[in-house]
């Protein structure tokens, strides 16, 4: 076991992958010598040369499509798209290619590969509107996809080693908050977490918090400040938007009865949408209080200045809001 | 236009088994695509898309690889070209037919979205030119492992107009990867001509601004394509990168069975095409060189008929897909 940050975790874990399968390619812009933006591939290059850690051309279509070929041709590709901002030129590859190529080949073909994106924003991060949105509802909607989102840099080793194994496209995004903010003991090789199941990240008998990424952490400090007061908050960490964890939704809010879900990216039509609806189908009878949600307000994406960032970011003090008319409700 | 003459010392390194094959694999694709679209006409086959003036083209650049080695990622004009892969008949009649026996899709996708892993025919759909930049990956994918295989994706001229393509061409060029790319230029992209498309003559004048070997073909002279072909291919084997090759070919046929071309060209232009039938065109040509004798050219078409008579009595007793399958495979299963 090694304390590490969140960024280097995924470095660790695309580096015993590669070493593990030498399948595994890692390409995308500013990935070779610099190591990344974020130094997310840093290293990677020096190690495995320029035929396995390519840097492409800035063209995000170019990245996914030619991860696919790879893919089509036995190779494990992970993509790397420097901001999620900027992968929408990449849609048609993923959601027109990538997403179908097994169901429109009836099985015949296959399209194993990853891809990474830094999303979300918030404090210390200014990236405004292009360096922090959190489009991961686009890529949940699609059948075909699956969407890992980790919180611990324990998680986003574990999963992304999973992500890499998938035989199907993983959509793998990381939150630049946390890529240095935290640091905990990450297991040392294997540490398999599996694609699709949840984690409670603080038991709780009075209300439910469902949520994933960043926002973990923002609602784990809401439910201390409510623990103080005798509240006791469970808070659910997705770990993957698609395919949810069913059961343990299901499970969460059964056992409280009340239940809040949050995340950064826009609140409309969005994932805490999907959750909601299940937990209204499958737990009707056991609610004491309508399903609540939480999300980035009607804007585009958050705004570059403080003042104006902090209107559309959640923090505790929000989330505690809310669990504090859920728990009145 | 830049355009090869064909000569017998193209030919040189074709025996005449092989001369002969290549016309009949021209003639199984015409037929084919023929039935396909009577098919349409009776109501039976829902969509049709010919590649009929492409046969040529196809086999030229179809002969240039090695069967069962190479790959291919193809666009839905490519019928001839995938049969020449490996595929046969049946497999496209049960597709136009909407059979679960369709290999390309399980009668998922409409017909003319061609893939086959076992002919290494790669998984198409409909969105154009993103097949380009797989084909970019699969090159890829055979440098990294330092194979000696070739992918050849082919595309239309209004296709050249995407950004996948660009981006496909620019980055194949950066790494100098074993692909050709083929545009089968047929002047049309639906109803718009290529002088909308594109404010040059040839697609392949873009090959320079690339940095890569392009050359325009006459997509109607089989031997040209296959020696220019031979050209692009033999090059990317020997690791020395990709070519854009075009092929200027004709659309016979409207753009699909949704399409009158009557609507957008003259009588003149329709009739003149016709006049220069790529089949005609090889026929001849094979008969001047003594590789086809009289009546060797109906003997050969006597036999498609029957191949595609006998195919075409399987795809109709062929069952539909179960409903129960529909919701298989979208992820791996088990």
């Amino acid at each position: 076991m090694a304390q590490m940050t969140y960024v280097e975790a995924i470095r660790g874990a695309l580096e015993e992958e590669m070493r593990r399968d030498d399948r595994v390619l890692v390409m995308g812009e500013d990935v070779g010598a610099k190591g990344g933006v974020f130094g997310a591939t840093a290293g990677l290059f020096q190690e495995f040369g320029e035929e396995r850690v390519i840097d492409t051309p800035l063209a995000e279509a170019a990245i996914v499509g030619v991860s696919i070929g790879c893919a089509l041709a036995g190779l494990r590709p992970v993509a790397e798209i420097q901001f999620l901002d900027f992968i929408p030129p990449a849609m048609d590859q993923i959601i027109n290619e990538a997403a179908k190529i097994r169901y429109r080949s009836n099985g015949d073909w296959s399209c194993p590969m990853v891809i990474r994106a830094p999303s979300g924003g918030g404090v210390h991060v200014h990236g405004a509107l292009y360096h922090s949105q959190s489009l991961e509802a686009l890529f949940a909607h699609v059948p075909g996809l699956k969407v890992v989102i980790p919180s611990t840099p324990a998680d986003a080793k574990g999963l992304l080693l999973s992500a890499i194994r998938d035989p199907d496209p993983v959509c793998f995004f990381e939150h630049k908050a946390l890529y240095r903010s935290l640091r905990e003991e990450v297991p040392d090789g294997e540490h398999l977490v599996p694609i699709g199941k949840s984690r409670v990240a603080r038991e709780g008998a009075d209300l439910s918090c469902i949520t994933y990424g960043a926002t973990v952490h923002e609602a784990l400090t809401a439910a201390e400040r409510m623990g103080h007061d005798g509240i006791e908050v469970e808070v659910l960490d997705l770990r993957t938007v698609r395919p949810l964890d069913r059961e343990a939704i299901i499970a969460t809010a059964r056992k409280t009865g009340k239940v809040l879900v949050c995340h950064e990216a826009n609140l409309a039509v969005g994932v805490g949408a999907e959750v909601a609806a299940i937990v209204a189908e499958e737990c009707f009878q056991q609610l004491d209080a309508p399903v609540m949600r939480l999300g980035g307000p009607e804007v585009p994406a958050i705004p570059f200045a403080e003042p104006l960032a902090e209107v559309y970011c959640l923090g505790p003090e929000k989330i505690e809001a809310k669990l504090r008319q859920l728990a009145a409700y | 236009m830049a355009v090869s003459e064909s000569a017998p010392a193209i030919a040189a390194d074709l025996t005449q088994d092989q001369l002969r094959s290549m016309y009949r694999d021209m003639v199984l694709g015409r037929l084919l695509d023929e039935r396909i679209l009577v098919l349409n006409r009776q109501g039976r086959a829902p969509f049709a898309i010919s590649g009929q003036g492409h046969e040529a083209a196809q086999v030229g650049v179809g002969y240039a690889l090695r069967r069962g080695h190479d790959w291919l990622v193809p666009y839905y004009r490519d019928l001839t070209l995938v049969m020449v892969m490996g595929m046969e008949p049946k497999d496209h009649l049960m597709a136009s037919l909407g059979r679960a026996q369709d290999p390309n899709s399980g009668a998922r996708q409409m017909p003319g979205h061609y893939g086959s892993r076992a002919h290494n025919i790669v998984t198409t759909g409909s969105p154009v030119a993103t097949q380009i930049l797989h084909a970019v990956g699969v090159a890829t994918a055979f440098k990294y492992r330092g194979e000696d295989k070739v992918v050849v994706t082919s595309v239309g001229e209004g296709g050249t107009s995407e950004g996948d393509w660009h981006e496909g061409l620019n980055w194949a060029a950066v790494h100098r990867l074993p692909v050709v790319f083929l545009v089968e230029n047929n002047s049309y992209a639906i109803s718009v001509p290529q002088s909308l498309q594109m404010a040059v003559a040839h697609v392949a004048d873009r090959g320079p601004g690339y940095g890569m070997p392009a050359a325009t073909v006459d997509g109607g002279d089989c031997l040209a394509v296959y020696a220019a072909a031979r050209e692009a291919v033999d090059r990317a084997r020997r690791g020395e990168g990709p070519t854009l090759l075009e092929a200027v070919c004709m659309r016979l046929q409207s753009h699909s069975s949704d399409d009158d071309q009557r609507r957008y060209r003259s009588p003149d232009d329709l009739a003149q095409m016709r006049e220069r039938d790529p089949l005609e065109r090889f026929r001849r040509q094979l008969e001047e060189i003594g590789v086809l004798s009289e009546g060797d050219a109906d003997t050969i078409r006597k036999d498609c008929q029957r191949v595609i008579e006998a195919a075409q009595a399987e795809a109709d007793a062929a069952a539909p897909p179960d409903p129960a399958t529909a919701l298989r495979h979208v992820y791996q299963e088990g």
